[in-house]
């Protein structure tokens, strides 16, 4: 906490706030890009892009990993490569059918 | 003090943080373990949504969510009210490391309450839902057979596990919101407890994203 004092500087409060306004605009853009009507492939592309930039900020400022230890913060991201596995594991065969149906 | 511990505080720790003796991630074992449980928790809910994933690419049609959800009136201000909650929540953890117990409780209250008004929201968007014929294993009524049994399923089952994820969220901030009204918590538990609530509200950012918007 201290450290992350000295990083920000102003009130104590300023980066939770900060953050919290981020998060909301976000949001908002979220269901902007939906309501746009933009084309499926963009529109999904966008939409995880976004998820993720808020996961990040929730992480980094609201759960303190950006001023935790290098080691911790590799202990708990570098895993998740394993999600990827994960998903590419299944997308195979999901992809298959979907692509087979006319 | 162990004879290791001692003879690395003689040489001044010139080794490696991973030489022993020393703590590496450089924070208390009970916030290590609560990062622990989130990476396995955080693979629990990468599991549900990609095999919702699957189901959904392979079920040929998916009905619009807008059809049965209500996304700028119910859902939209569940997120809202879940992000407000996290903020409140990293005000009472920031509180507490001052010594502000009693700012640190009111905010505690303040981000249960927030989870108390998302689980309502929730209750009543299941209703809904539920009215419509949906059930856990398909619809039920006019629409059997119309639409894929794995879109209420799928919804059924992510939205519940998160939903029990925010009910067990609430019941541990009452234990923590009454103990630091009593100035009987530390702020490091405070801290732990709050990883657990922003993780939750981490999760239904890719919920929200995946399940309803996309």
């Amino acid at each position: 906490m201290a450290e992350e004092e000295r990083a920000e500087g102003g009130a104590w409060y300023r980066v939770y706030v900060l953050t919290w306004l981020w998060l909301l605009v976000i949001t908002v853009l979220e269901i902007g890009v939906v309501l746009a009507g933009l084309p499926r492939g963009l529109l999904v592309a966008l939409l995880v892009v976004l998820a993720l930039l808020k996961a990040s900020l929730i992480a980094a400022y609201f759960m303190h990993l950006r001023y935790e230890r290098l080691n911790l913060v590799f202990v708990v991201v570098v895993p998740l490569v394993l999600v990827v596995l994960l998903f590419a594991g299944v997308a195979r065969d999901a992809l298959n059918v979907f692509l087979l149906r006319p | 003090m162990s004879e290791a511990m001692q003879v690395s505080r003689r040489q001044g720790s010139t080794t490696s943080a991973w030489g022993g003796g020393e703590s590496p991630f450089g924070v208390s074992w009970t916030k290590l373990m609560m990062w622990l449980f989130l990476l396995s928790d955080a693979f629990t809910f990468a599991a549900l949504l990609t095999g919702y994933g699957a189901v959904r690419l392979t079920a040929g049609t998916w009905p619009r969510q807008a059809d049965f959800f209500n996304i700028t009136a119910v859902v939209g201000p569940m997120t809202f009210i879940l992000i407000c909650s996290s903020a409140t929540m990293a005000m009472a953890v920031a509180a507490a490391r001052r010594g502000a117990w009693g700012a640190a409780a009111r905010f505690l209250w303040l981000t249960i309450l927030g989870g108390l008004l998302f689980l309502g929201m929730q209750a009543f968007e299941w209703t809904s839902f539920i009215r419509e014929g949906a059930r856990l294993t398909g619809f039920v009524g006019h629409r059997a057979g119309d639409l894929p049994a794995m879109f209420p399923a799928t919804f059924f089952v992510t939205t519940g596990f998160h939903g029990g994820h925010v009910t067990s969220g609430v019941l541990y901030l009452l234990v923590k919101a009454v103990q630091a009204g009593r100035g009987r918590a530390s702020a490091e538990s405070i801290e732990v407890a709050g990883l657990y609530w922003h993780f939750v509200d981490l999760v239904w950012v890719f919920i929200f994203t995946l399940l309803y918007l996309v």
